[in-house]
């Protein structure tokens, strides 16, 4: 009941605002905020609340919905979930906060879409059900689409469309796969009994039962690659990234920072839920074989983190070089879940968590100097620390943290990556390492040119940040700390069903 | 049940003859009435077509679910199938009334005739859904194209619309002529007219080698030319986005969604009452080529929409992908499968009415047919931009829109049968439709026009616009409109 609260809060949201009028401006953004509150304060309540030693789903609620389909509204937790729940709650009302002064048209249909997107993307992390697990997936194309194409920058129409275009074509081949695992469902040993089923936790029962249909490694095989094109899309995975650079620069601050935060965990988390539990014998033909295909997980990881880094040093534009820094940081997590043992997968599941929050934090920053100079050229600026030394402290902090300084939160998710997938893939592994000495290349050349030097005279009174963006930017930045020093305050949440996930994966 | 005669017939009958009888009343009252702005004809047709509603009702009580009332010596027949895609039709005819009379585009002096029709064309579809006898079958057929070419013609001001009308014309004339060659074939195969004997007598000749299965497949296909024409499959949709074109905007609604409808009920009894044993089936592999149509339907539709400038020529050319995607369902015919597609026309119903009734009032409002018209829509007339977006992203099958339910449990159907390369065609073309429909979209959202004077609607508008959006909104995520094409079976 709590978890339906916090899915559909922001839902019940987006129709109050809708009916606010549009005139009243602080009482539609008050409202917003409020909305997006709710979410935050049950999400931390679930975080704090979660002990499951029994690695059962928590907080279920399973009701009948389509009959015809035996398609059922169930939802649930469990340490990973609860997770990612956390990161898009708490973004919610950062990104509110964010948007609170400069969405200059529209602003009542902008949170209402907001909120509508915000409902999409915790519905997806708390679905158990296949059916609705996809229907919330694709929940989140509409108002992004929206968001990016009205509110965006200049080329937003073509970037909105290449987005909706991209995801679209990701999630009809998941769809398809989806339906070959329904049919398949009821199947053992050739024979169909009884009734089919969408419900998550039976099917990852089933798909490791001896004899099932839904075993069978080559029928893994093709419905792994339909789950997984679909999810790579979104992740984004090389060589389906190119939607991401467009989008990113072309969506306001607060739209980019969902999507850098939580939509690429979509990927990601997709991939661990279905592609990793449902189908480790599939999982296995592209991780454990021979040759290319065999190695093809951990070389996409690779060729996403030193593509993405190299893209990103050669950036001019701000929003742009930050936006290919994420297609790199992405591809750790593809490198750890490729490497499918424990040190491999928490630092991924890790890595996941701290990119949300440090992306959001980049992409805010971003924002916050795009708000006052009107441009993100890199070379445009020079000398800032003198006039905005917090705003500089801040964004240091934050390139510090993604380029993997230790003692910040980068730093243990890609390490852990590594270190889980330099056992099983040492060649990929060590050449993968490029990627963090380019990455903390390109950082500090930017902290170098954007605030060193000398002070460009166009900038002359460019204004501190102030206490409202600040205020966006602190609960992010004190996680960064905590996770960097203490992170098993979240590996803690997900290392027993990681532990769970490999004893699977090993048994193949 | 024995097949009832002529006069005990009649009972069963009366949603029809109430159509025709209310026909003949609209034509004397539009004699009676001098003043050419009363709008008191088309309040007569929506009671007629209120009355038949109720006939239907009331016929349908009176018909036990598993036991179809053969009429008319065996004509026609009454059963679920029939009345379902009655109930359809009638209320694609009661939109198509309502957007007439909003419609600006309309001869005034012409009102009589133009509504008398309307009631005929539904009578002739409501034959068309009901047919159990070759004869029968291309009655109902003419007495539908007939009408339609008429009403396609009604801007008698308008050249577009003459010319849609002459090729509306010679296109239906060679396909109808192409269809009776194939039913007279049959007719000689078989030795009777009756769909339910056709099968078995086609059976039996086939297995004693009487003909060659060639013979059959010819046939067969002269068949698919006349329903193919009435569904605008590939090859046969040449004619429709002239005259979707053309036609006056509530007969190219009436025509993609009522007209396409009775052309899948009668396409469908057709090919499963007369062609569906399993005998017939592994000897005659039709279902091939339907997959073949279905897949060139849905790809040329949706290839040829992309460089759509007119909304209207658009939604043409996006209702004939929408029939390849309906041909899906067919191939098979399995029950899964016919459940889809009548699923699928309800979903279809709603979203493409409400879409065309957007283009009504834009037309009217805006002067313009052109997607540049529609620059600025969601400034101007917020609440008709949201609607049409409703419309489009769910022709599109964008989750939770009815829509996606409606492709769905099509795809989902032919997974079902293995048919996966015929599920990736189409689902590939939902993502191409996309680009089209989202041209709309973004031109009411992302771009500005010059005139950002607001369009005021009456609230009717509204209310018979929310008619279209809510269902289109909720029918996929309602668990009752599953299950009820259960109850509808075809034998």
């Amino acid at each position: 009941m709590l978890l339906s609260l916090m899915i559909f809060v922001p839902l019940l949201g987006m129709i109050v605002v809708l009916l606010l009028p549009r005139e009243s401006e602080e009482l539609i953004k008050r409202a917003t905020l409020a909305f997006t509150l709710v979410p935050l304060l049950l999400g931390i309540y679930l975080f704090i609340s979660y002990n499951n030693p029994n690695l059962e789903h928590l907080w279920k609620a399973n009701a009948p919905w389509i009959d015809a389909f035996n398609i059922n509204y169930h939802i649930g937790i469990d340490g990973l979930s609860v997770t990612l729940l956390l990161l898009t709650a708490l973004l919610g009302p950062i990104c509110v906060l964010a948007s609170w002064r400069n969405i200059e048209k529209g602003l009542k249909a902008y949170m209402g879409l907001f909120l509508l997107l915000e409902t999409g993307m915790l519905g997806f992390f708390a679905a158990l059900d296949l059916f609705l697990f996809f229907v919330f997936f694709e929940l989140t194309l509409l108002p992004m689409y929206f968001l990016i194409g009205v509110w965006g920058g200049p080329r937003r129409e073509y970037a909105a469309i290449k987005f909706f275009l991209y995801t679209l074509f990701g999630s009809v081949l998941m769809l398809v796969a989806m339906i070959a695992v329904y049919l398949n469902s009821n199947v053992i040993n050739g024979v169909a009994e009884g009734v089919r089923t969408f419900d998550i936790p039976t099917l990852i029962t089933l798909a490791g039962t001896t004899g099932h249909a839904l075993a069978d490694s080559t029928f893994q095989m093709w419905v792994f690659l339909g789950f997984f094109i679909g999810f790579a899309v979104k992740v984004p995975i090389f060589p389906f990234h190119t939607w991401l650079p467009d989008a990113h620069v072309e969506a306001p601050t607060a739209i980019s920072v969902i999507l850098a935060g939580v939509l690429l965990k979509m990927g990601t988390y997709g991939i661990v839920r279905i592609n990793m539990a449902m189908f480790p014998e599939g999982l296995a033909i592209f991780t454990n074989g021979v040759g290319i295909v065999g190695n093809s997980l951990a070389l996409l990881g690779f060729i996403n983190i030193v593509y993405g880094s190299f893209c990103a040093l050669a950036q001019t534009d701000f929003k742009k070089l930050v936006a290919y820094s994420s297609i790199g940081h992405m591809g750790f997590v593809i490198l750890g879940l490729a490497a499918g043992n424990s040190a491999g997968i928490n630092g991924a599941i890790l890595q996941m968590f701290n990119h949300g929050v440090i992306s959001a934090m980049l992409f805010l920053l971003v924002g916050v100097l795009y708000d006052r100079a009107h441009h993100r050229e890199i070379n445009g600026f020079g000398g800032l620390a003198t006039k905005m030394p917090v705003y500089t402290g801040i964004t240091t902090l934050a390139f510090m943290a993604s380029l993997g300084l230790p003692g910040l939160s980068g730093f243990v998710g890609e390490a852990l990556s590594l270190l889980g997938a330099f056992q099983e893939f040492e060649l990929i592994t060590i050449l993968s390492t490029i990627g963090i000495v380019v990455g903390a290349a390109y950082f500090l050349w930017t902290l170098q040119r954007v605030f060193l030097g000398q002070l460009n005279p166009k900038y002359e009174d460019l204004p501190e940040i102030n206490r409202r963006e600040i205020l966006t930017l602190v609960p992010l930045g004190i996680l960064t700390i905590v996770l960097g020093i203490w992170p098993n305050f979240a590996l803690d949440m997900f290392s027993e069903s990681v532990t769970n996930l490999v004893n699977v994966l090993d048994a193949i | 049940m024995e097949p009832l005669k002529n006069i005990e017939s009649l009972a069963y009958f009366s949603p029809e003859i109430l159509l025709v009888v209310f026909a003949a009343a609209v034509i004397i009252a539009d004699l009676l009435v001098k003043n050419r702005e009363s709008e008191l004809v088309a309040y007569i047709s929506l009671a007629g077509l209120g009355c038949s509603l109720v006939a239907i009702l009331i016929t349908n009580s009176l018909i036990n679910s598993n036991e179809p009332i053969p009429l008319f010596f065996g004509m026609i027949r009454l059963d679920g199938f029939a009345v379902f895609f009655k109930i359809l039709l009638l209320l694609a005819t009661t939109a198509t009334i309502l957007f007439s009379l909003r419609s600006e585009e309309l001869d005034v002096k012409l009102k009589g005739e133009y509504y008398a029709l309307l009631l005929a064309v539904t009578f002739g579809m409501f034959l068309m859904a009901s047919s159990t006898n070759l004869l029968m079958i291309f009655i109902s057929l003419e007495t539908v194209s007939l009408t339609s070419y008429i009403l396609a013609g009604f801007l008698t001001h308008s050249p577009r619309s003459s010319e849609a009308a002459f090729k509306y014309i010679t296109y239906g004339a060679v396909a109808s002529g192409t269809m009776l060659f194939g039913l007279s074939m049959i007719f000689g195969m078989a030795g009777t007219g009756d769909l339910s004997q056709i099968s078995l007598q086609i059976a039996s000749v086939l297995e004693s080698g009487g003909v060659s299965t060639l013979s059959v497949l010819i046939a067969i296909t002269f068949i698919l030319a006349g329903i193919g024409y009435k569904i605008a499959s590939v090859p046969f949709h040449m004619w429709s986005p002239d005259v979707y074109e053309g036609a006056p905007i509530p007969i190219t609604a009436f025509l993609s969604v009522a007209s396409k409808a009775a052309g899948f009920a009668l396409f469908l009894r057709f090919f499963h009452v007369g062609f569906g044993k399993p005998e017939i089936l592994q000897s005659i592999d039709w279902g091939f080529i339907l997959a073949i149509v279905s897949a060139l339907t849905m790809t040329v539709g949706n290839l040829a929409a992309l460089p759509q400038r007119n909304v209207k020529r658009l939604l043409a050319y996006s209702s004939i992908a929408h029939g390849g995607y309906l041909l899906m369902g067919a191939v098979l015919l399995t029950p899964e499968g016919l459940g889809a597609i009548f699923f699928y026309l309800i979903v279809y119903l709603f979203m493409n009415l409400g879409a065309f009734y957007v283009v009504v009032l834009i037309a009217n409002e805006a002067g313009t047919e052109m997607i540049d018209g529609y620059r600025g829509l969601a400034t101007r007339a917020p609440l008709v931009a949201g609607a049409m977006a409703i419309f489009l992203f769910s022709l599109t099958g964008i989750p939770p829109l009815a829509g996606f339910f409606g492709k769905w449990v099509l795809f989902y159907a032919v997974i079902g049968e293995g048919l996966y390369w015929l599920a990736f065609i189409g689902l590939l073309n939902s993502v191409v439709s996309l680009y089209y429909y989202a041209r709309i979209v973004k031109a009411m959202y992302f771009e500005t026009s010059e005139d950002t004077n607001g369009l005021s609607f009456s609230t009717g508008t509204f209310a018979l616009l929310s008619v279209f959006a809510i269902p289109t909104i909720f029918i996929g995520l309602l668990n009752i409109f599953y299950t009820f094409s259960d109850k509808i079976t075809l034998q």
